[in-house]
């Protein structure tokens, strides 16, 4: 019986190499190499469209995206097991100094911004727009067991229990989401209905009238049908007056704040020194504004791709967004002011 | 009530039970199989098993996924097969019956309950960092045979346990040695129970997904492997991304993706029951 299972499973491997399609030897640009990406799920979507583009043009280039978290993908990353790394969110101190132990150099390119959305069901009538002091009394910690019903936010809203849906504390939207309303990452109520799958949200605030939740301005685009949006107006004049509806116009100006967060890869630099890791990386700046409104993201503005494109030809590492506050911040102001920082750029001499 | 009524009144009572029980899982099966194949039957199409994942949904396809899945697959069997018979042959043919071999027992049995995603961070840190396998098929298989060895184990042991001690006495009666006598005898008889373990225990490891992405494997490959040292996806794992897409589109695939994945596994279930049957009716005692 051994036997039969050997041969069958035997028989069964070589069939799939039989069926191998990839002509790796048929190059069209003479670039050769495989280049390995990991890291944030949110970011992934951009990724494999870069990779399936450049893939095409590119037939000696082997990009492989996987899609283990922000977290995830950058242990990898400073382990020097990917060449790039996916991030929903800035390279934490921890990584930092990760990466710096095991010598390696990143390169912080933003790529694209992502929207996060207030959304509750359609027939609700009574909120047609927030501000961010009442999602705080909803959301803070303090909250827990106490904010059950509308309202205990704001008198003007029904005496009706309120339903809270959103994501889980492993998801980066989460971290974003908690540091820009609650004023620390992950600080959160845990009293509401948590999902690591956005779809399971945007049914559950589709099917409950009293419900409100967060998540990625991608899933409220995709279920229009079933969800309302709420502008959200964070009573800063200088960030447009008044409540913002997120669209990819007011998320890209920055008037939408502050719950649109810029989204990263982060690029080895030593990697770069092979010629098909800079040319990928060229073409992934080159096109991510396109291939990110594909996919359901918003473009970062003209001059900020400008700014992204001159801080990869000239190698600039260490990053411009760490440790600072990147919830209301314009992106081409820290890339305008962004000097490397001193460690780095003495390790980039050796 | 007299006695007889109350009787036949439990009786029926019983087997109204026993038919609602079994109806449960098929029902749920049922309804599974049916919103699945409306929602992806139209489409599977030769484009889907033959195109790379892509961020147009109607463009993207399963090819490196499922051909990774049978890689996956058959060098999970190849490495769990052996080594999960002949533990479970030493344990109830060699061993000596003790403490010690009560201790094993109990944790043999407890490692069939641990959370897969444990496995995955051990073989994360002993399959691909330890013995420098990297993010490949080999450190993956051999995390998910860790996680199928304990049924593939005990089910190996009941149905050795289960083969009447007259078919060894006589065995032995005959002048053959032990080893003659598991190989020849004892084996075969509990082909039967054997294969049932097998196939129990692979269909739980071609549905598993956290493992494997702890252990390194990604989500778009553009490549099918050509050894078990490359990089790999499977099809849970493509599956998993789908179902996680904002665009409706997507969902279909991912519903055409779990069609895909249930034949698999169908088939695979199917021509193991198959040969097990076969097997059994050449067994004579």
């Amino acid at each position: 019986m051994k036997r039969l299972i050997m041969t069958t499973a035997v028989a069964l491997i070589l069939a799939s190499c039989g069926n191998k399609q990839q002509a790796t030897t048929e190059t069209n640009t003479g670039l050769k190499g495989e280049i390995k990406i990991d890291g944030s799920s949110t970011v992934y979507p951009i990724s494999e469209a870069v990779a399936e583009d450049f893939g095409k043009a590119n037939t000696g280039v082997k990009v492989t995206v996987g899609e283990s978290g922000t977290g995830g993908g950058f242990k990898k990353f400073g382990r020097n097991e990917t060449d790039i790394s996916d991030a929903s969110r800035p390279v934490k101190a921890s990584e930092d100094s990760a990466c710096k132990a095991a010598n390696i150099d990143y390169i912080e390119l933003p790529i694209a911004y992502d929207g996060l959305a207030i959304v509750v069901n359609k027939e609700n009538t009574w909120l047609t727009k927030i501000t961010v002091a009442e999602l705080k009394k909803m959301w803070e910690p303090a909250a827990q067991g106490k904010i059950k019903k509308w309202n205990q936010v704001n008198p003007k809203w029904p005496n009706e229990e309120i339903h809270l849906f959103g994501p889980g504390t492993a998801s980066g939207t989460f971290d974003y989401f908690t540091e820009a309303v609650n004023g620390k990452s992950k600080d959160s109520r845990g009293d509401y209905t948590a999902s690591e799958d956005d779809n399971v949200l945007v049914q559950g605030i589709g099917g409950d009238k009293l419900g409100l939740g967060y998540f990625g301005l991608a899933y409220f685009e995709a279920n229009k049908d079933k969800l309302k949006l709420i502008p959200v107006d964070n009573e800063k004049k200088e960030d447009g007056d008044g409540a913002i509806t997120p669209s990819a116009e007011t998320v890209q100006n920055g008037t939408y704040q502050p719950l649109s967060r810029p989204l990263f890869i982060y690029v080895n630099k030593k990697a770069t020194e092979r010629a098909e890791v800079k040319s990928f990386v060229e073409y992934y700046v080159a096109n991510a504004g396109k291939l990110a409104k594909e996919v359901g993201y918003v473009a970062l503005p003209d001059a900020a791709y400008d700014l992204v494109k001159k801080r990869f030809a000239a190698g600039t590492t260490g990053s411009a967004f760490a440790g600072k506050n990147t919830v209301g911040v314009k992106m081409e102001d820290l890339l305008k002011d962004e000097t490397a920082p001193v460690e780095t750029a003495a390790a980039d001499k050796k | 009530m007299n006695n007889e009524e109350e009787k036949t009144l439990k009786n029926n009572a019983f087997k109204v039970w026993a038919v609602f029980a079994t109806s449960i899982g098929l029902v749920m099966l049922g309804i599974l199989l049916v919103k699945i194949g409306m929602d992806g039957m139209h489409r599977l199409s030769l484009q889907f098993f033959t195109s790379l994942p892509s961020r147009r949904a109607e463009d993207a396809g399963i090819f490196t996924a499922w051909v990774g899945t049978l890689w996956i697959m058959g060098t999970t069997a190849l490495i769990a097969i052996p080594i999960g018979i002949g533990a479970g042959i030493y344990l109830e043919e060699y061993s000596k019956k003790g403490w010690w071999s009560n201790f094993l027992e109990i944790n043999i049995s407890n490692l069939a309950g641990v959370p897969s995603i444990i496995y995955g961070l051990l073989g994360l840190e002993v399959f691909v960092r330890l013995l420098h396998m990297g993010e490949s098929i080999l450190a993956g298989s051999f995390t998910l045979a860790l996680l199928i060895l304990p049924i593939v184990i005990v089910s190996t042991r009941e149905s050795i346990k289960a083969v009447p001690k007259t078919l060894r006495e006589a065995s032995y009666a005959l002048g053959a040695s032990k080893w003659q006598t598991i190989s020849m005898q004892v084996l075969p008889a509990a082909s039967g129970g054997v294969m049932t373990g097998i196939i129990l225990a692979l269909s739980r490891a071609i549905g598993e997904t956290a493992p494997l992405i702890v252990v390194g494997a990604l989500t778009y490959v553009p490549f099918t492997p050509k050894s078990v040292f490359d990089s790999f996806t499977v099809l849970p794992i493509q599956i998993f991304n789908w179902v996680s897409r904002p665009q409706a589109e997507f969902l279909v695939n991912a519903a055409a993706g779990i069609i895909v994945l249930v034949v698999i596994t169908i088939v695979m279930n199917g021509s193991a029951v198959l040969l097990r049957n076969r097997w059994q009716k050449n067994v004579k005692w």
